[in-house]
C-alpha cells in the first residue's frame, strides 16, 4: 500500500475545496453549464441518462480496508447503496447529486482517495497489473512507477487541457494483465542487459470508434528518464494532435497519420532537449516513493496446510479453489479473485454490504488490502493458503465466489444504455442472459478460457473490440441490434477481433454466442486449444457459417 | 460545440422537451408553465419545428435550472396518455430495465 | 477586458492594434504575428514598446529570434479547452529564456489562472469582471505542486527529500 504524507494529503483537500467553489459558482449561475462541463469532468462527474454519474480513482488498483468501507460510506449515504467498478480500475456510482458531491469527495479525502481526472481531456487514472507487487516472476512492483507517474499527471498545469483524454497502463509482468497495448501510452517494465530498470514505451493504442494496438515507440527508456520521456509524448501530442474533429483527436490518430517513425522522431528531438531538466528522476526519488509503500511481513507457511487437504474432499470448494486462486509470490500464499459476475447479475456492481464485508475479510486474511482488476473483480492480493477455505465460505456467503473468473460467464460489460447517455443499446442485460445461459460450473469449465466483453457503443467502454468474443450495440431503425466480432484479445499477444456478419437482434444474441462456442467446442483441436487459438488457426468463416447457415 | 439551436431542427412526430435538473441531476420535462416537471404526463407537448424550437429556446434559457435539454419524441396512441417514444426515453422516464443491485 | 498584471488589475498599457487599423507612431502597441512578420525589421526599430500576439497553432521557430525585442508576447486560448498555449508558454520561459510580459488572452477563466501561472504566464487579459477580482484568492487555492515548471514552485517530490534530509541532519 502507498502511505499519504501531508503533501499528498494537502492536495487533494485543496482540490475538494476548489471543486466545492465551482459547484457553488455553478449553483448560482456564475458558471455557465459550458464553462463548468469541463470543471466537473476534470473531476469525474458526468451527466448520465438518470443522473449525474460520479467516477471514483483507484489508482494502479490498489485499496486498503479503510478506503473500501468509505467507498462503501459514499454509495450508502449519497448513492443507492452499490457501485460499479470499471474496465479502468475506477468505481462509479450512478444517482450522485451534485449539490452533495463535494461532501462525498471531502469524505473520501479523509482517506486519500480522489476523483480527479477520472474524465475530461487530460491524463486519467493510471492502471496496472491488478497483481502488481505479488505476481510470482514480476521483475519488480510497478506501482512505484504508476504513483510517480500518479502524482506526476495529476493537476499537471500543461496537460490539463489536451486534445482528448490520455490513458496509461503500466505492467512488469510477461502475461500482461493491464491491457497495456490499448492504451494512449503503455510501459513494459523490464531490465536491461546492464540491469537496470527501464520500460518498453508503447504508443498509440486505444480503441473506442477507429481501434489500434499501440506501437512501441522506443525500446528501452531508464527509469531515470521515465518522466522526461513521457512529457515529451505529451508536448508533441498537446501540440499537434487534432482538435478539429472529436473523434480523431486521440494520439492514436497522429500517430497513424504521421507514422511511427516520424512520431517517434518527433518526440526524440523534444525528448533530448528535456532530459537532463528537472524532470529527471534520481534513485533517492525512487526510493522515497518505494519507502512510503508497506508490504506484508509473510510467515512461512506450508504449500500444502492439513485445512487444504481437508477442504480438498468439497467439490465445491475445489472448483472454487481451481478456478478463483492464483500462486503467490511468497511460499504459502495466494492470490484471490473475488468474481463480481454473479449468474444473473449486472457485471461489476457491488452493493455496499458486500464491500464493508469485503474490507473486513481484506483485514483478516489479506493485511487489509484490496485489488481491483480491469476485468471488473476484485482480488485479495495476500492469502494464507490455510485460510482459503474460510474465506471461500464467508466469500461465498455474500455472493462473490462464484467459480467463473476467465471463463465465458466472467463478461465485461460497460452500463449500456441502462445507464449511459451514449450508448445506443443495453449491454448488461445481454450480460446478465449469457451468464444464466452458461450457468453450469461444468459446461463452462469443459469451455475454458473465453472473455466475452459487451459495449453498448462505439465507444467501446465494455473493451469488446478485444474480447475473444466481441459484442457491440448499435441501434436500427430504433432497434437494439449487436454485431459481433471474435477473435480479440487484451494481452501481451492483443488483437482486434473481426466481424463475423451483420448485426443481430437483441433476442437473438444469446442464442448467437451458444452457436459460436458450440462450434467452438466442435473444431477445437484439442481440449486446452483455447477459443481464441481456434480462431487464429481457423479465421472466422466456420464460425460465419455457423451463425448465419440458419439466420 | 454547436448549440443546439443552430442545428437544424427536424421532428417526425409530437415531442417534448426533456433535460437533467441541475443540482440533482434527476430527470424533468419542460411543462406548459415555462417550468419543469419530474412527471412526464406534465410535460408541454409541441408538433412542429417551429414549436419545437420555441420550446427548447426557452429550455436552454434556463441554463441554471436545467442542463443538457434536448427535443425527444413521445406517444400519444394510447388514449392521448404522454408515453416515451423510445427505448432510451424509455428507460429515461421509466427507470434501468434491470434489476437494481439494491432494491430502492 | 480587465487585465491582471503583477496580481492585481491594471490598466493595459499596451494599444490593441487591429490589422487594418494604422500604427500609432508612437507609444506601446500589441499587433498580431502576421502583421509583424510582416515588417519585423522596421518594427523593431519603432519608438514604443511592442507585443505580439503569437496563435496557439503557429511554430514558436518564427518568433524566438525576435524575443530580445519584444516587451510582450500574448498567447491565445480560442477556448478554455484548449491547451496548446500552456506549451508554447513554457517553451519560451524555460527552453527560449524569455524574461518579458507573457500574456495569456482568449477565454481565460479563474479556473485556469493557477496553470496558467505554472506554465510562465503573468498578465491575464480576464474574460469576466469577477474573475479577475478573484485572481489574488483564487492563485493561493493550491499550495502543494507535483510537476517541476520553470516557475519555481519547489516540487512534492523535492520538499519530501528535503525534510527527509533535515530529518537525518537532525538526528
Amino acid at each position: 500500500m502507498y502511505a499519504y504524507d501531508e503533501l499528498d494529503r494537502t492536495i487533494i483537500n485543496e482540490r475538494v475545496e476548489e471543486f466545492r467553489d465551482q459547484v457553488k459558482r455553478r449553483l448560482s449561475g456564475e458558471l455557465t453549464e459550458d464553462e463548468f462541463k469541463m470543471l466537473r469532468l476534470q473531476n469525474g462527474v458526468y451527466l448520465q441518462l438518470h443522473a449525474y454519474m460520479f467516477r471514483v480513482a483507484i489508482p494502479y488498483g490498489t485499496l486498503s480496508s479503510e478506503q473500501l468501507r468509505r467507498l462503501a460510506h459514499v454509495a450508502r449515504k449519497y448513492d443507492r447503496g452499490y457501485g460499479h467498478f470499471t474496465t479502468r480500475q475506477n468505481i462509479q456510482f450512478n444517482w450522485i447529486k451534485l449539490a452533495e458531491l463535494p461532501d462525498a469527495l471531502a469524505d473520501l479525502a479523509e482517506v486519500g482517495i480522489h476523483a480527479m481526472q477520472t474524465s475530461g481531456n487530460n491524463t486519467r487514472n493510471v492502471t496496472s497489473d491488478q497483481w502488481a507487487g505479488v505476481a510470482p516472476g514480476e521483475i519488480e512492483d510497478p506501482r512505484i512507477w504508476s504513483e510517480l507517474l500518479r502524482q506526476y499527471t495529476t493537476l499537471h498545469p500543461e496537460f490539463s487541457f489536451l486534445p482528448r483524454k490520455f490513458k496509461f497502463a503500466i505492467t512488469a509482468s510477461d502475461h500482461d494483465r493491464a491491457a497495456i497495448k490499448v492504451h494512449d501510452i503503455g510501459l513494459r517494465l523490464y531490465k536491461n542487459e546492464a540491469g537496470e530498470t527501464g520500460f518498453e514505451v508503447l504508443v498509440g493504442g486505444g480503441l473506442g470508434r477507429t481501434p489500434f494496438i499501440g506501437k512501441t515507440i522506443k525500446p528501452f527508456v531508464h527509469g531515470h528518464d521515465l518522466l522526461s520521456y513521457v512529457e515529451a509524448i505529451l508536448r508533441v501530442y498537446n501540440q499537434y494532435g487534432r482538435r478539429d474533429n472529436i473523434y480523431k483527436a486521440r494520439i492514436k490518430i497522429l500517430v497513424h497519420e504521421l507514422g511511427i517513425e516520424k512520431f517517434a522522431r518527433e518526440v526524440e528531438e523534444e525528448w533530448l532537449q528535456m532530459r537532463d531538466s528537472a524532470l529527471a528522476i534520481d534513485d533517492s526519488v525512487i526510493k522515497d516513493i518505494r519507502s512510503r509503500f508497506t508490504y506484508p511481513v509473510y510467515q512461512k507457511l506450508p504449500h500444502m496446510p492439513d485445512e487444504l487437504k481437508q477442504a480438498a474432499h468439497d467439490p465445491h470448494f475445489e472448483a472454487w479453489r481451481r478456478n478463483s486462486v492464483a500462486p503467490h509470490k511468497a511460499p504459502g500464499y495466494a492470490i484471490v479473485t473475488l468474481s463480481l459476475k454473479p449468474v444473473g447479475g449486472p457485471p461489476g456492481d457491488a452493493t455496499a454490504d458486500q464491500m464493508d464485508a469485503i474490507a473486513d475479510l481484506a483485514d483478516r486474511y489479506s493485511f487489509g488490502e484490496i485489488r481491483v482488476g480491469h476485468e471488473q473483480n476484485l482480488a485479495l492480493p495476500h492469502v494464507a493458503r490455510r485460510d482459503l477455505p474460510a474465506l471461500w465460505k464467508a466469500l461465498d456467503r455474500i455472493g462473490v465466489a462464484t467459480p467463473n473468473v476467465n471463463l465465458v460467464s466472467d463478461i465485461i460489460a460497460c452500463p449500456g444504455l441502462d445507464y449511459c447517455s451514449l450508448a445506443n443499446a443495453r449491454s448488461i442485460p445481454i450480460a446478465q442472459e449469457l451468464t444464466r445461459r452458461f450457468a453450469d460450473h461444468d459446461t463452462a469449465s469443459l469451455i475454458g478460457r473465453l472473455h466475452i466483453n459487451i459495449s453498448g457503443c462505439i465507444n467501446a467502454c465494455g473493451h469488446h473490440h478485444v474480447g475473444h468474443i466481441g459484442i457491440l450495440g448499435v441501434e436500427k431503425n430504433g432497434e437494439e441490434f449487436y454485431q459481433i466480432t471474435i477473435g480479440g484479445r487484451a494481452d501481451e499477444n492483443a488483437e482486434v477481433g473481426t466481424l463475423i456478419g451483420p448485426a443481430v437482434p437483441y433476442g437473438d444474441v444469446a442464442d448467437v454466442i451458444e452457436d459460436i462456442v458450440e462450434a467452438y467446442l466442435a473444431l477445437r483441436a484439442r481440449p486446452d486449444e483455447l477459443f481464441v487459438d481456434t480462431v487464429k488457426r481457423l479465421g472466422v468463416e466456420p464460425f460465419k457459417e455457423r451463425v448465419y447457415a440458419t439466420r | 460545440m454547436t448549440s443546439p439551436l443552430q442545428q437544424k431542427i427536424k421532428i417526425t412526430g409530437p415531442s417534448v422537451i426533456t433535460a437533467n435538473r441541475t443540482w440533482d441531476g434527476i430527470v424533468i420535462w419542460r411543462t406548459t408553465a415555462k417550468g419543469w416537471s419530474a412527471d412526464l404526463s406534465d410535460a408541454a407537448i409541441v408538433r412542429t419545428a417551429d414549436e419545437a424550437r420555441a420550446l427548447l429556446t426557452e429550455s436552454i434559457a434556463d441554463d441554471v435550472g436545467a442542463i443538457g435539454a434536448y427535443i425527444a419524441p413521445v406517444d400519444l396512441r394510447d388514449a392521448g396518455a404522454i408515453k416515451p417514444g423510445n427505448l432510451r426515453e424509455h428507460i429515461r422516464s421509466a427507470g434501468v430495465t434491470i434489476d437494481l443491485p439494491v432494491p430502492v | 477586458m480587465p487585465l491582471v498584471k503583477g496580481g492585481k488589475i491594471t490598466t493595459d498599457p499596451l494599444v490593441h492594434v487591429a490589422d487594418d487599423a494604422e500604427l500609432p507612431g508612437e507609444g506601446a502597441i500589441l499587433i498580431s504575428a502576421t502583421r509583424f512578420l510582416g515588417d519585423a525589421e522596421a518594427l523593431s526599430w519603432r519608438a514604443g514598446e511592442l507585443g505580439v500576439v503569437w496563435p496557439n497553432n503557429r511554430d514558436l521557430d518564427d518568433l524566438v529570434p525576435h524575443l530580445g525585442r519584444l516587451a510582450a508576447v500574448a498567447l491565445v486560448f480560442p477556448s478554455f479547452r484548449d491547451g496548446r498555449a500552456y506549451s508554447q508558454a513554457r517553451l519560451l520561459r524555460e527552453r527560449h529564456g524569455y524574461r518579458g510580459e507573457l500574456r495569456a488572452t482568449g477565454q481565460v477563466l479563474r479556473d485556469q489562472f493557477v496553470f496558467m501561472l505554472r506554465a510562465g504566464f503573468d498578465a491575464f487579459e480576464v474574460r469576466k469582471e469577477a474573475d479577475a477580482e478573484a485572481f489574488a484568492a483564487t492563485v493561493k487555492r493550491y499550495s502543494v505542486f507535483y510537476q517541476p515548471t520553470g516557475d519555481g514552485r519547489i516540487t512534492a517530490l523535492h520538499r519530501r527529500m528535503q525534510l527527509r534530509h533535515s530529518e537525518s541532519a537532525g538526528q
